[in-house]
């Protein structure tokens, strides 16, 4: 049954609040949710102010700021800092997107408030467990399918087919637009996801790809594919701009023309 | 607690080949509906407000009766439908079950009752 309380153990409580720094004028708060899973307390929000002249401009600026000259023991995930390798995804103002890419001015309120992906297991601070997110993304065979002998040099392709993978190949897997799912928190032992079925959908009209009957077979169920009520959050939330709703709406009508 | 690899947990049964007819019963008959309500809305409209005798009269002819009939099973149909999905996204397990069934049950007795009750005006 869905559950509209957190349990016990994960109610957040209130943290501890760090000073201002010293004789700056232009200083910003944050509040960032903090859960550590070797101390047995509940979660709980610290706050944090930066001096924003001395700070880049982006949310994983301070979040690196905070972790190198107030907090050390902040955990989060980076690594490009360009938006290509998705490892950076959490809420920030209740959003989801990449720390790297999201402007400190497009926070609407004066609080940027950071917490890791909703609905995901917290493995600590703001990085989610995304296992499963990871072995249902392997599930749908995230690769090239073929049946007849590979060709001496390449699997060509038209450039006209080859622009039908534009807008689905630039995926980083961040798994923003799952976790902004409803469908997806609700039965997401089932239910496949945006990120998911977008990817299972750049397979499915690959040119190249021979195996788009056991694709579309692996897909037709109630819940791994039907769960999709078209919400829209996928889209919304998307830091690259991609559109998993209109993918997953092309899974289905691939679906229904095979039937009707 | 299970020692299952994620890869199985992902898989879970596998696919079990349905849905699709689902989704394209919703999708025709929410076009269907529509074009029916407006015009069921259109005749109960003009009944509204009327002496028993002209209501029956309505309905005993052949077009506002059929189109009666067809608006109640179309559409609790379509209901039921939504409806089960929506118990799907919510509910788990054997209270899913219990709630399918009872959901179904409550369906049926509804489209019954009104096409008893239409019978009875429109014969």
């Amino acid at each position: 049954m869905v559950q509209f309380r957190l349990p016990k153990n994960s109610r957040i409580t209130t943290g501890k609040t760090w000073p201002k720094p010293a004789g700056a004028t232009n200083v910003r708060q944050f509040d960032i949710y903090r859960w550590n899973p070797d101390d047995g307390e509940n979660p709980r929000v610290d706050t944090y102010f930066l001096d924003m002249d001395a700070c880049g401009p982006m949310i994983l600026d301070a979040l690196i700021k905070i972790k190198n000259e107030i907090d050390p023991t902040l955990t989060f995930r980076r690594s490009c800092r360009e938006g290509i390798c998705g490892s950076c995804a959490m809420n920030i103002g209740g959003i989801n997107t990449l720390a790297c890419i999201y402007g400190m001015d497009e926070v609407a309120d004066g609080i940027v408030k950071v917490y890791p992906l909703p609905h995901m297991p917290v493995v600590k601070d703001l990085i989610p467990d995304l296992t499963h997110f990871y072995a249902q993304h392997a599930s749908i065979m995230p690769w090239l399918e073929t049946k007849t002998n590979a060709p001496q040099k390449e699997w060509k392709q038209s450039i006209d087919d080859r622009k039908k993978l534009d807008g689905l190949y630039e995926c980083v897997m961040c798994a923003c637009c799952s976790t902004s799912c409803p469908s997806y928190w609700w039965n997401s032992d089932k239910y496949l996801g945006p990120a998911a079925l977008l990817h299972a959908y750049r397979w499915i009209i690959d040119s190249r790809d021979e195996a788009t009957g056991e694709r579309l077979d692996d897909l037709e169920d109630p819940f791994k594919l039907y769960r999709c009520h078209t919400i829209m959050n996928c889209a919304k939330t998307c830091p690259k701009g991609l559109n998993p709703a209109k993918a997953i709406a092309e899974v289905k009508r691939m679906q229904v023309n095979r039937v009707v | 607690m299970r020692y299952l690899t994620a890869r199985k947990r992902a898989e879970g049964k596998g696919a079990s080949h349905t849905g699709t007819e689902h989704h394209w019963y919703m999708t025709v008959s929410a076009v269907g509906l529509a074009m029916l309500i407006p015009t069921f809305v259109v005749y109960m409209g003009r009944a509204l407000g009327r002496g028993h005798e002209e209501v029956l009269a309505t309905f005993q002819r052949p077009f506002p009766a059929l189109l009666f009939g067809i608006v109640i099973f179309v559409s609790l149909n379509h209901f039921r439908k939504g409806a089960i999905m929506m118990i799907e996204d919510y509910a788990q397990g054997s209270t899913r079950k219990f709630l399918i069934i009872f959901l179904t049950c409550f369906t049926y007795l509804l489209i019954a009752t009104a096409l008893y009750a239409l019978a009875k005006m429109a014969l």
